[in-house]
């Protein structure tokens, strides 16, 4: 072959740095492989994919150790080194962290729920989707170009609709799913609508490129620019489930398996909110004027829709405890955008970022915590009302008080200390910023949701009625309650471990 | 008074704050071999007892060993960095303000837990009751004996969910209403409170108070320091509670079970105060005096506003609640203390910290004995108490009647009662207000506050004379008189009472340096 297609091939083809982009691709790889086994596993057999899918996601996670110096990047253009499609960088490998190890529970609580489902949702299947959904999650926060950003986005929430789907026969289960395929597909076509006008007034899909190019853009492509940037934030604010693009999530919590819809509520919105900063911070900071106090009024629509709705739920109500906690996260998901508003006005943007960052894994393992709690008293009760709840410390002691526990962390009071100090961050991300009113809106939140929290927490230490049942509590169960006791606990002793990441470089 | 190693005073007070953490934690695991005593709910009783009992002897040691001359430094201070990235320390220290408080707390705590062993409240498991009771003197203690920001917000909510409990599980009639109240108007003020202390916390670069307070608002400009004590004052005077934001107060009070109550009155409402005197006077100066004029007149209102409902309570058919009228007149108690307090004079503050010891060990008292009362006799209605002529307590139960008479007293000011001091000081700090702030309408304030020591003493009297006084039948059952561990749980309350109406100096003493200090700005 002569030299110079030789140097014509090295320059179009990009140097793959393995082991960066191992984690999200291990957890890919492994949920085809337990597609594949799924076809040749004797029937009595099935929890071994179960069992494959929670190594591949433990093994995934671990798989962030070597990088954790936060140095790698790969897929860079050959001509320009600095734009890369695909960066292992802090804040990528934090928010993968979160995202794998999120998965990791969720599947422990699936282990659990397949078993018991006793053949009503297929195996393979179940777990194939899981574990594709969560190495788009896990790609989407290390995605440096637009349209990787789409594609991981895609890879994230496809399978999510299958999987609030999957229940066979159960009608809720398919509209459920139908009401979050559609909502989510205009979301998404709206925010490709945006990227395409961002490309065509910038040129690049490269997020740094972007940034720098954006400020120049001809006037006349203006307008243009700014109906791009909007656009595109309106895909992401969807995931992310703010208002007013939440009203799927409590008939999609309520109609997925239990699992998913824990799942959902963590992984679903880091996916959305890590989508958004990636957006606005990396890409569009120059545009702070237009999207900071548009995530100020949602921050403070949603956290005061997704309140209001979590009191009005009857504790009587068939599901109410699954509603419950699905409003709540709206609600939760409207302080993590808090931080992310104050970026626009404040000098140090990735401060502020830090502190959703922090939140989101203070919020990860305590929400995480309530529904394998949920999980395990759903065994029993399957209509899951929040009544249900009534007396379990009388039945089972333990997971009483670490629902407790959870439930306090997720108002903020001590002795949930890690919820405290994780609140604490988000006000004073809003106080540094000077955005005193969102600031006040969500003090206000924050009594309306410790109302309901409390009320829930005080139900479980109530006299049960009738005698206390005990029941064995399965292994996987057992594991997931116990994982993310122990980190809320010892979070609570050492909030530093996550709170670090509110001073030190993301990007 | 002794020479104590600082590295022991500091093990101390860490352990006064930690303890009963720690003994909470225990008291929720089965008991060890070898201190199971009679019954499950008599050991974990006996082991409330024994916590509250080490962590009273420590900060009684701490007392002892506390240098009385240099009462204006902090002493037994631990300061370790906790979680770098807010800039938040574990920084415990104790100053002459600060170290009576504690120890009242302590003594209050153990009392409450002595008090418990005998006469346990009707309700759940004991269990849950002691370590909430334990979590909730950890909470108190620790916002006493913390010097940051943070952690100060910490301990101060540290208190809500232990009290949300023991008012909804063991207390009497609409206590789930009086909790959620409770707790919902504190949450609401502490986290407006809370975005004060990060406004001032950004602002001035640290969460350390004794940074704060030495640097006295220098860093801080005047709108910063309006807003934060805005802020920051109205979550502690929920808390306090000052008029019109006491609501909460009375429903909780007379819902609570007895130790509740005691504990609510006695420490609970302190955080509010000690608050003002900790961060708002010494951190934004400049802010307080802006607000100083307003906080005094809503101070006196709540002298007048408080009196006049436990007239009205104390009058014959208003089916008044003796606890509801002791609530209201914390209410009024504490308006002297905001009083003392706004004068922003070493003499009105002293006279605020004076009378906030003085209302924790009297007005404790008070919800003790009329918890007794309402053991005997199954209500604490005046008015079926009562009936027509008076309950005759002074000739069915004659010690419990003195008792009431003496604490009743005590609270309406007699001089030689502790009472007496911290009410006179504040009204004559108000004589003469720092400078910068207007004689004319503090004078006024001092006029409407002496009036209200005149009601007060008005309905107190009513109060002896329905329900001590009174002509005796001569079929009337006899009511047992007090009992041995209700000698035990009040004696050192009736004695400090009297030491510290005799002896004023012993307190004023420790927190007049201190006081002298930060008002003349920062060090001397």
């Amino acid at each position: 072959m002569s030299s110079p297609a030789q140097s014509l091939a090295a320059s179009l083809v990009q140097s793959v740095d393995w082991l960066a982009i191992a984690p999200p691709t291990l957890a890919a790889v492994v949920g085809l492989v337990v597609l594949v086994a799924d076809l040749f596993v004797a029937e009595h057999r099935k929890t071994l994919l179960g069992w494959t899918s929670v190594a591949g996601l433990a093994a995934a996670t671990l798989l962030l150790l070597p990088l954790r110096d936060g140095d790698r990047s790969t897929f860079c253009l050959t001509g320009d080194a600095t734009a890369c499609s695909y960066t292992a960088d802090r804040f990528t490998l934090v928010i993968q962290f979160l995202v794998l190890g999120g998965a990791l529970l969720a599947a422990l609580l699936s282990v659990t729920a397949l078993k018991d489902a006793r053949k009503e949702l297929p195996e393979g299947e179940y777990w194939f989707l899981l574990l594709s959904s969560a190495a788009g999650a896990a790609l989407l926060p290390a995605s440096r170009d637009l349209a990787t950003l789409i594609v991981a986005l895609e890879v994230a929430s496809l399978p999510a609709f299958a999987l609030v789907g999957l229940r066979h026969g159960d009608r809720k289960s398919s509209e459920a799913a139908l009401k979050f395929f559609l909502s989510s597909v205009t979301a998404t076509a709206v925010s490709l609508m945006g990227i395409s006008f961002v490309y065509a007034s910038t040129g690049t899909l490269y997020l740094t490129q972007v940034a720098d190019r954006i400020q120049n853009v001809d006037g006349q492509l203006h307008t243009l620019a700014q109906t791009g940037v909007v656009l595109t934030l309106v895909g992401f604010a969807f995931k992310t489930a703010a208002v007013p693009f939440h009203f799927w999530v409590p008939d999609t919590y309520v109609g997925a398996p239990l699992p998913i819809a824990a799942y959902l509520s963590v992984i679903g919105k880091t996916v959305g909110f890590s989508g958004l900063i990636l957006v606005t911070v990396v890409a569009l900071p120059s545009y702070a004027d237009v999207w900071g106090p548009a995530l100020a009024a949602l921050a403070a629509l949603t956290m005061t829709v997704g309140n209001v709705g979590a009191l009005r739920q009857q504790a009587t109500r068939a599901y109410s405890a699954v509603r419950l906690l699905a409003w709540s996260s709206v609600g939760q998901a409207g302080y993590l955008l808090v931080p992310i508003a104050a970026a626009a006005y404040s000098g140090d943007a990735e401060k502020s970022i830090g502190s959703t960052v922090a939140y989101a894994l203070m919020y990860g393992a305590v929400n995480l915590g309530a529904f394998a709690v949920a999980a395990l008293v759903g065994r029993t009760r399957s209509l899951n009302r929040v009544s249900d709840y009534r007396g379990l410390y009388a039945s089972s002691p333990v997971s009483a008080l670490l629902l407790a526990f959870f439930l306090l962390c997720l108002a903020g009071l001590p002795p949930g200390i890690i919820g405290l100090f994780a609140k604490v961050t988000v006000f004073s991300a809003a106080v540094d910023a000077g955005l005193g009113w969102l600031a006040v809106i969500m003090a206000v939140n924050v009594v309306i949701a410790l109302f309901y929290y409390l009320q829930w927490t005080a139900l479980l230490f109530r006299a049960p009625e009738g005698e206390p049942e005990k029941h064995r509590v399965p292994a996987p169960l057992t594991a997931a309650i116990a994982l993310t006791g122990v980190l809320g606990i010892a979070l609570s002793g050492a909030p530093q471990l996550v709170l670090r990441f509110t001073d030190t470089a993301l990007f | 008074m002794i020479d104590i190693n600082e590295s022991v005073m500091q093990f101390l007070l860490a352990f006064v704050v930690v303890g009963p953490l720690l003994g909470a934690v225990a008291a929720l695991l089965p008991a060890p071999p070898g201190l199971k005593g009679k019954s499950p709910e008599q050991a974990v009783l006996r082991h409330g007892v024994t916590v509250t009992g080490a962590v009273l002897i420590a900060a009684i040691v701490l007392a002892l060993g506390f240098d009385h001359d240099q009462p204006s430094r902090m002493q037994a201070s631990t300061d370790i960095s906790w979680i770098p990235a807010l800039d938040v320390r574990i920084h415990l220290g104790i100053d002459g303000i600060s170290l009576p408080l504690l120890v009242l707390t302590a003594l209050l705590t153990f009392l409450c837990a002595l008090y418990s062993y005998f006469k346990l409240p009707e309700g759940p498991a004991p269990k849950a009751f002691v370590a909430l009771l334990l979590v909730l003197e950890s909470g108190t203690l620790a916002t006493f004996a913390v010097l940051d920001l943070l952690l100060f917000f910490l301990a101060f909510e540290m208190v809500l969910i232990p009290m949300y409990f023991l008012i909804a599980r063991w207390g009497g009639e609409g206590r789930s209403r009086a909790a959620w109240r409770f707790i919902l108007y504190t949450l609401l003020g502490s986290v407006v409170m809370l975005l004060g202390l990060l406004l001032i916390g950004l602002k001035a670069g640290t969460f350390d108070m004794m940074a704060l307070a030495t640097d006295n608002g220098r860093s801080l400009t005047t709108s910063v320091q309006v807003i934060a004590v805005l802020a920051i004052g109205i979550g502690l005077a929920v808390k306090t509670p000052m008029w019109p934001l006491h609501s909460w107060l009375p429903d909780a009070h007379t819902a609570a079970p007895t130790v509740g109550s005691v504990l609510l009155a006695g420490v609970l409402l302190k955080m509010g105060t000690y608050g003002f005197v900790r961060i708002l006077l010494p951190i934004a100066p400049d802010g307080f005096r802006t607000f100083a004029p307003y906080l005094a007149a809503l101070a006196v209102v709540g002298i007048i506003y408080g009196s006049l409902a436990c007239l009205a309570l104390a009058k014959q058919g208003a089916k008044g609640d003796l606890k509801r009228l002791i609530a209201y007149s914390s209410v009024g108690h504490m308006g002297f203390v905001l009083l003392g307090i706004a004068t922003m004079t070493p003499t009105g503050v002293n006279g605020a910290l004076f009378a906030n010891i003085a209302h924790g060990l009297i007005t404790g008292l008070l919800f003790f004995l009329v918890g007794a009362l309402k053991d005997r006799t199954g209500t604490t209605d005046l008015d079926t108490l009562a009936e027509e002529t008076g309950a005759a307590l002074y000739g069915k139960a004659p010690r419990l009647g003195g008792l009431l008479a003496f604490a009743a007293v005590a609270s309406l000011g007699l001089p030689g009662l502790a009472g007496f001091w911290g009410e006179m000081l504040a009204l004559f700090g108000a004589f003469q207000p720092a400078a910068g702030l207007s004689r004319p309408a503090f004078l006024t304030f001092m006029a409407i506050g002496a009036f209200g020591t005149l009601l007060t003493a008005a309905y107190l009297l009513v109060v002896v004379r329905r329900v001590c006084m009174g002509a005796l039948p001569q079929d009337a059952p006899r009511l047992t008189d007090v009992r041995g561990y209700e000698f035990a749980a009040w004696t050192p309350l009736v004695v400090l009472t009297v030491v510290a109406g005799l002896w004023p100096k012993a307190l004023l003493g420790l927190s007049n340096p201190a006081v002298q200090q930060f008002l003349a700005g920062g060090t001397r």
